[in-house]
């Protein structure tokens, strides 16, 4: 599990972030990190960490939404093998990725949704026939069932070749 | 009473009036260095857990480790750089990293220490570890505050009176020789006095590079107390806007006798007229070197943030200086967001003492191809390698505003041209 010191550490975080000292984060509160406000899917990531219609998110959110990003080995040291699925497995990795793309929450990436996600990745700098092509190719490619959208099952079937755990996970250095 | 003031007057201003020194911070000092080495070995004898050894610097290393590999190599696969749906790991973990640890805010509030300094305010991460070390923590909070604090006080009213007081009657003179060298005398003396106010200890090197007239110095920023730091070693005519209140009063006092370049708020607003202002007073070559601070804010002196362009469109011979604070005894970056001056300047009369180190480096000009953003960017990298500071292409303005919309625009036009590169779309 997480160590005494990354709890205080990250509520140390946690804390400095919260600038009118009013306890919970606001969505503004994350804007502020300047590299997270470059980021082009910032406002996604953000996202994240707020639960349906809420505005707020207290320590323990802010802790749930980042443990999906515990490296697995770390579970390997836990010893609750029958409880439920812990935050940082892979398929929670994916679901939370797959997550990002799902605009509407309906559990389907449509063609719409990746378009719009394309959209804020690549800025201004490519057309929307382009962009039109390469969701229409992404899909096709992964599209199993043939309903023109991406289900949870075709979106781990595309990435289970790619190194999930390596690229969404973020060590501690102590 | 009258003793007490004879012995400060004696004992303090006279010698820093005639700039000698009596031995009695050096002393101050040593005393200082050994209760602390010694509270440094009682704290880590007293951890229980065996601890891995802690890295020297906690900035250079950080809490997790980033993932420094460019856009590129991390999502382009050899020849294909079509979309896919793991692309979206790369933005992804890069934000939450950001959201962990970031490279940007927290340079505007005070870096963490290694070892406990015996202030209570340093006090986040470590805990009761013994009865000697909690007396001697006590008797600490009785010297400083009973003792130091009202010194301190004494000495920088002393300090800020007899400024005032000195330059008004400065100023009097008719221009010349005369009334230069009695300037340069009072802004040094006062300037001394107010280092020991702060119970400064400062080591200054290369000093055969300090600013001459005629030219711009330049350092990094971290407190008003900098200024003092450096007029402490020579003479120099300051740059800024005009504030109310006591400041007001300073700044109305000493451009009598020496030509400081105060603005208006309505002037400073005015790029060009700033500019030309210090062009003048730049071609003047028998006008002190002016002081400028281009980060533009105070930063928590672990790093240097981008330089404003401005200064270094002035012209002119450009010395750079680099100041780094010893955070041990003191915390000399002004966090004006959590503190206003008063409470800031009280915090710093309550801490041990302000120990610097200040480094003097070669002077520097616009090279024939460099522009003022290249020319800056060059300084500034001197600046950061001598102080040993970090060097970041972040604007300190960022401290109360928002990144400009260009940055995210960049990256998005790197991940453009990275899925358009090989021409094979859709």
């Amino acid at each position: 599990s997480v160590s005494h010191s990354q709890i205080t550490r990250l509520y140390s975080r946690f804390t400095s972030l919260d600038k009118g000292e009013n306890g919970p984060l606001s969505r503004e509160d994350f804007q502020r990190i300047p590299e997270l406000a470059i980021n082009p899917l910032g406002d996604r990531i953000i996202n994240a960490f707020f639960p349906e219609g809420e505005d707020q998110v207290n320590f323990r959110g802010f802790m749930r939404t980042l443990a999906h990003f515990r490296p697995i080995e770390d579970n390997e040291k836990s010893k609750d093998q029958n409880g439920p699925e812990p935050l940082n497995s892979r398929s929670n990795k994916l679901h939370f990725a797959f997550r990002l793309y799902d605009l509407d929450k309906d559990d389907k990436i449509s063609r719409d949704e990746l378009l719009q996600v394309l959209r804020m990745m690549v800025g201004v700098n490519i057309s929307d026939e382009q962009l039109g092509s390469i969701a229409d190719r992404t899909i096709q490619e992964a599209d199993q069932d043939g309903d023109s959208a991406i289900s949870f099952a075709e979106f781990v079937k595309v990435l289970e070749k790619v190194d999930v755990e390596q690229k969404m996970s973020i060590r501690f250095l102590h | 009473g009258a003793v007490w003031v004879a012995a400060v007057l004696g004992l303090i201003v006279l010698p820093s009036a005639l700039g000698i020194s009596l031995g009695i911070s050096e002393a101050y000092m040593w005393v200082l260095v050994k209760t602390l080495e010694w509270a440094t070995m009682r704290l880590q004898k007293g951890v229980k857990k065996p601890q891995p050894q802690m890295p020297q610097t906690p900035a250079a290393n950080g809490i997790i480790e980033r993932d420094e590999t460019p856009m590129e190599k991390e999502i382009a696969r050899l020849h294909r750089a079509d979309f896919e749906f793991s692309h979206i790991f790369y933005f992804c973990r890069k934000g939450f990293e950001a959201i962990v640890e970031d490279e940007v805010t927290q340079r505007f509030s005070s870096e963490e220490l290694l070892s406990w300094n015996l202030l209570t305010r340093t006090n986040v991460n470590f805990h009761y570890i013994s009865l000697k070390l909690t007396v001697v923590w006590v008797i600490g909070v009785i010297v400083r505050y009973c003792f130091l604090l009202p010194l301190r006080f004494t000495l920088a009213a002393i300090g800020i009176t007899s400024m005032i007081v000195g330059t008004t009657a400065v100023g009097q003179l008719p221009n010349g020789s005369v009334k230069s060298y009695l300037s340069e005398v009072v802004h040094l003396t006062c300037s001394r006095i107010l280092v020991r106010a702060l119970s400064g200890t400062i080591h200054y090197h290369n000093k055969e590079n300090r600013p001459q007239k005629g030219g711009i110095c330049v350092a990094n920023h971290t407190s008003p107390i900098d200024a003092i730091i450096l007029t402490n070693d020579g003479c120099y005519a300051m740059v800024g806007q005009v504030h109310g209140g006591l400041m007001g009063v300073i700044q109305r006092a000493t451009v009598k006798a020496c030509p400081h370049v105060w603005f208006e708020r309505s002037e400073i607003k005015d790029r060009h007229l700033v500019t030309k202002r210090l062009r003048e007073h730049v071609a003047d070559k028998s006008k002190l070197p002016i002081l400028i601070f281009p980060e533009g804010t105070c930063i928590n002196n672990t790093s240097v943030m981008m330089f404003k362009k401005g200064s270094f469109e002035i012209g002119g011979t450009i010395y750079p200086v680099a100041i780094k604070y010893d955070p041990q005894f003191g915390d000399a970056f002004w966090n004006s967001s959590k503190y206003n001056i008063v409470s800031y300047l009280l915090r710093i009369m309550t801490s041990w003492a302000i120990v610097c180190n200040v480094w003097y480096l070669p002077p520097m000009v616009r090279k024939e191809d460099e522009d003022a953003v290249q020319f800056a960017n060059r300084v500034r990298s001197a600046i950061a390698h001598q102080g040993g500071l970090t060097e970041l292409p972040w604007d300190g303005g960022l401290k109360r505003a928002k990144v400009k919309d260009t940055f995210k625009e960049e990256q998005q036009k790197n991940y453009s041209k990275m899925l358009v590169r090989n021409g094979s779309i859709g």
